[in-house]
């Protein structure tokens, strides 16, 4: 489980986070959702340590991050796996070798072992076929399937997906959501995700935490957000015309 | 402009600081230095070997205009001052300074693309020194290689001076050599011009990368911080150029 507690972080004069707190648990996906400048993508840049907070402390298990040593934090980049929204793949490294190369920089293994695991690893997202084809070579939900391969190849603790299904078409980024949410399942992960995307909220939220102007003003379930009366909810989720049916069809 | 300007210089000096640093993995580092290698170095032959045997015979050609009209003066006088300007200066100075533009921009827009597209911060994550990673081979295979090319432009370089001077009938081929090999001292001539190439390698390595690596924004900005790495690289060559001749030369 990872805890947020009290997060507090100012740029300048402005204060993007005021006081979140926030559990996020263990074999679940847990997605921040709020709209462009809420603070999501700061919070998810103080967990994964790439900001320090201003006030408050990130907790990974029973361990804070801003107390751990150098070595620890390293060693603790290497439990973590993340998507970034546009992929991140290395150019120059074919499909096999993005995925084998967390592997060659960390992993204390033979060669037939690391390559076992990215036999492993690409089985498991579906990427038979495309071992050595380059990232330009391959459509967008096939790069996303290779950075999601590429974060879980140490088979990590955590996983943390930035906007994981955007530019992608809607059969494709539902193939995403459910891949995420299945390992997540499979490998009892504490996965958090970034999104915009009602749909992945719908489709794969099982913990749902709304931010809005630095503050958490809503969490639950992806069933409890149809239900949900909370008016900043109401306003985000259901602006449009679909999501009003959809919320209406639920109550009925 | 000033403030800016020792901003940039500590970034420079604090990214160095992460750059030479021990590789995590050896075996990685190697690859990475021998694929740099082959991309800085191997792919810059045919420039170098263009760009040397035409400065050669030009330079042949001015010293020998310069000096035909005297009669006293030995035709090999010409190739002798040929040697000496190829060796001393034009090799070093003029190929390091085109490599700047070919080598630099490469490896500022390769970073800079890196940096825009996520790729360095998922390094980072990942828990990867990120400069060292992908900077440190780089500036060792300029290091290694520039010397290297350098050797090659100074044998084309004068081959190229013989040559025209041959041709044009302005000194005979056995009188070029002669002139070559006319009070010849290895440091002032050639050592002196491979301090100067590994010196000028490091420069166009780190500068250019510091340029690539720093680049914030999108496109436009990797296209700004090529050319930033191009002028920077000849900017700093040129300087480096001036202390290292008088610091070696004078003392």
């Amino acid at each position: 489980m990872i805890q947020a507690k009290g997060i507090e972080k100012s740029f300048g004069e402005n204060q993007v986070l005021k006081g979140i707190n926030v559990d996020f648990i263990q074999g679940q996906t847990n997605l921040i959702i709020g709209r462009s400048g809420s603070g999501k993508t700061v919070l998810l840049k103080i967990i994964l340590g790439l900001f320090e907070p201003d006030q408050g402390t990130i907790h990974y298990g029973d361990e804070v991050l801003g107390e751990m040593a150098k070595v620890r934090r390293k060693t603790l980049r290497q439990e973590i796996g993340m998507v970034f929204q546009g992929g991140a793949l290395f150019d120059s490294m074919t499909v096999a070798e993005n995925i084998r190369f967390p592997l060659e920089m960390f992993a204390a293994m033979t060669e037939h072992e690391k390559d076992e695991r990215v036999n492993f690893v690409m089985d498991r997202v579906r990427l038979e076929g495309a071992a050595d084809k380059f990232p330009s070579e391959i459509s967008g939900g096939m790069q996303k399937r290779v950075a999601i391969g590429r974060a879980i190849s140490m088979n990590p603790k955590y996983l943390f997906c930035d906007e994981p299904n955007s530019g992608l078409d809607p059969e494709t980024a539902i193939v995403i959501d459910q891949l995420i949410q299945e390992l997540t399942h499979e490998f009892n992960m504490t996965t958090i995700v970034n999104t915009h995307d009602m749909n992945s909220v719908l489709e794969i939220g099982d913990h749902v935490i709304f931010v809005k102007e630095g503050h958490k003003v809503w969490e639950g379930t992806n069933s409890e957000v149809l239900g949900s009366t909370n008016a900043d909810v109401e306003e985000y989720v259901f602006k449009s015309k679909l999501f009003k049916q959809v919320r209406q069809a639920f109550r009925k | 402009m000033i403030t800016n300007f020792f901003e940039g210089m500590g970034a420079y000096v604090l990214l160095m600081t992460k750059v030479f640093r021990r590789p995590d993995r050896w075996r990685l580092f190697m690859r990475s230095l021998v694929q740099e290698i082959r991309l800085l170095g191997l792919d810059s032959i045919s420039i170098v070997v263009i760009l040397s045997v035409f400065m050669g015979a030009v330079v042949t050609i001015q010293t020998a205009f310069q000096l035909s009209d005297d009669p006293l003066i030995p035709t090999y006088y010409i190739a002798m001052a040929t040697r000496e300007s190829i060796t001393l200066e034009f090799s070093p100075t003029v190929v390091s300074l085109i490599l700047a533009g070919k080598v630099g921009s490469n490896i500022a827009s390769s970073l800079g693309t890196m940096r825009v597209s996520e790729q360095i911060d998922a390094l980072e994550i990942m828990g990867v020194n990120s400069a060292s990673f992908l900077i440190l081979p780089k500036v060792v295979a300029l290091i290694l290689f520039n010397p290297v090319l350098i050797i090659m432009s100074l044998f084309l370089g004068l081959w190229g001076g013989a040559m025209a001077g041959d041709l044009l009938g302005l000194v005979p081929f056995q009188e070029s050599i002669m002139g070559y090999r006319l009070e010849y001292i290895v440091f002032e001539n050639a050592i002196y011009g491979l301090i100067k190439a590994t010196a000028f390698a490091f420069i166009i390595g780190s500068v250019s990368a510091y340029s690539g690596y720093s680049v914030k924004g999108g496109a436009v900005e990797v296209g700004i911080a090529s050319t930033n790495a191009v002028v920077r690289s000849c900017l700093a060559i040129i300087l480096a150029n001036y202390l290292l001749t008088d610091l070696i030369l004078t003392s």
